[in-house]
């Protein structure tokens, strides 16, 4: 589990959160939600560390991860997988020398172990074939499914995925969100996606907690989402014509 | 005054950062093999092209300044021999390599940090500065002497070309002159700078490519940056280290 509290980051003096208290539930797909720029990717990068933060507590499990020095980082940070909008496959490498890098890193597996867990984390999201291909050479889908790949190669109990549908194709997001799912449950990981893709929300949000302006505005599940009465939040989940015809339907 | 004292205290704690124990040392070996291919290897042509050249128009210039029976004729090869070691092999080489290396290096890391990829690194619990820097700052001061000796050997080779083949000098005069009163000291004092230039141009540019914000329009302007300021910095370490080497 993983627990966020009272976290405020500003940036040159501007607040982007502010005094924001969550909880991440192990085994489940813990979703943020929220318009471009509410402070969502900001968050993220702050609970993986990546963003100092100007004051709160960022909590795994026992562990205050925010008070750690970067070398005590270390053990907790061996098991996080992140999965980034781009997907930040190192360009210099091939698909199977990404999904090797963390392997080699941090195990003292030999080559035949490391062979086998690079063929299973690519076996487990679909990709064949294509073990010496450069990312330069993938599609957008594919290069989500490598880092996929990648981010689970070391078993994490943490996954955290920044927009893993933006860019793709509806079919090939649809297929993404699903395999994050399964991945969640059958590892049992913590996960935290952020997104404001809607389509997400309703495939594979177990618990949806939406920001606005930098400040935690609604939380509930994705069959709460639809009866709210946070306007702000109804405003975002019916922004779109055709969400709003079915709204309009229902009442 | 103020942001260029921020930017050198951050300068020094990226190379703290740098120079920190490394993860897992068979990797920065593998690391550094690559870099070795990358930014040594691959400078030998535009080195050896330069300093060809280089030779040829010194020999060239230096005969036609000394054209008097006074002056002997081996003191053209002689001229070749002590500019080519003393300055060229050195300063301009790595002024040269501060743009192709250092806008080289530059981009990369620029671009890895625009496009995530250095995230993806500390997500890893990897040090990436450290793991991205040091290879290239070891391979390029371990490789840049070895570049500056080719310059050496081909400069001279240009000289000898460019002074036999216009006339200006005999080959024997040639040969006499850069054998004549023949200083090996020249050789350590150009090796000393070149290994400073190198750290310069790695660690320069590879800061500002560490610290890129932005997108693909501060990447271009971070490898300017650290081509321009590689530049000035050999520029002032030239004058710095020929008084302290020299006098």
């Amino acid at each position: 589990m993983i627990s966020v509290k009272n976290l405020s980051k500003s940036f040159n003096g501007k607040s982007i959160l502010n005094d924001i208290s969550l909880t991440f539930e192990t085994g489940k797909t813990n979703l943020i939600i929220g318009r471009s720029g509410s402070g969502k990717t900001v968050l993220l990068k702050s609970i993986v560390g990546l963003h100092d933060i100007d004051s709160g507590e960022i909590w795994y499990e026992d562990t205050m991860f925010n008070e750690l020095h970067f070398k005590d980082r270390k053990k907790i940070r061996s098991e996080m997988g992140m999965l980034f909008q781009g997907s930040a496959l190192f360009d210099s490498l091939t698909v199977e020398q990404n999904v090797r890098f963390p392997l080699d890193m941090f195990t003292d597996k030999t080559l035949e172990e490391k062979n086998d867990r690079i063929n299973f984390c690519l076996n487990r999201v679909n990709i064949v074939n294509a073990n010496d291909l450069y990312p330069s050479e993938l599609s957008g889908g594919m290069k989500k499914r490598v880092a996929i790949a990648r981010a689970i190669s070391l078993n994490p109990k943490y996954l955290f995925c920044d927009e893993p549908n933006s860019g793709l194709d509806p079919i090939t997001a649809i297929l993404i969100d699903e395999l994050i799912k399964e991945l969640t449950e059958e590892y049992s990981i913590t996960t935290i996606v952020n997104t404001h893709d809607m389509n997400s929300v309703m495939v594979i949000g177990e618990k949806i907690i939406f920001i606005s302006d930098g400040s935690k505005c609604w939380e509930g599940t994705k069959n709460d989402i639809l009866s709210s009465d946070c306007e702000t939040l109804n405003d975002f989940v019916f922004a779109n014509s055709l969400a709003k015809k079915l709204r309009i339907m229902n009442k | 005054m103020i942001s260029f004292l921020t930017q050198a205290g951050l300068y020094f704690l990226f190379l703290k950062k740098v120079f920190s124990k490394p993860e897992k040392p068979v990797l920065y070996y593998k690391q550094t093999m690559r870099e070795f291919v990358y930014l040594g290897l691959t400078s030998i042509g535009i080195i050896a092209i330069i300093s060809f050249f280089m030779g040829a128009v010194i020999t060239l210039q230096t005969a036609y300044n000394t054209e008097n029976p006074i002056y002997p004729k081996y003191l053209i090869g002689l001229g070749c021999r002590d500019s080519i070691i003393l300055e060229f092999s050195s300063t301009v080489a790595a002024l040269i390599l501060a743009g192709k290396v250092g806008s080289n290096i530059a981009s990369e890391i620029g671009t890895m940090r625009v496009t995530e990829q250095i995230d993806a690194l500390e997500i890893m619990g990897v040090n990436s500065a450290s793991y991205l820097v040091l290879p290239k700052i070891i391979a390029t001061v371990l490789f840049n002497p070895v570049l500056t000796l080719i310059g050496i050997i081909v400069g001279i080779f240009g000289g000898w070309i460019a002074g036999t083949l216009s006339g200006v000098i005999t080959s024997e005069n040639f040969i006499y002159g850069i054998q004549y009163s023949f200083i090996p000291y020249y050789i350590t004092y150009s090796m000393i700078k070149t290994v400073f230039f190198a750290f310069i141009i790695t660690s320069v540019s590879a800061f500002q490519g560490y610290y890129v914000n932005g997108g693909s329009l501060e990447v271009g302007r971070a490898s300017t940056k650290a081509v321009v300021y590689s530049s000035v910095l050999i520029l002032l370490f030239n004058v710095i280290l020929t008084q302290l080497l020299l006098s």
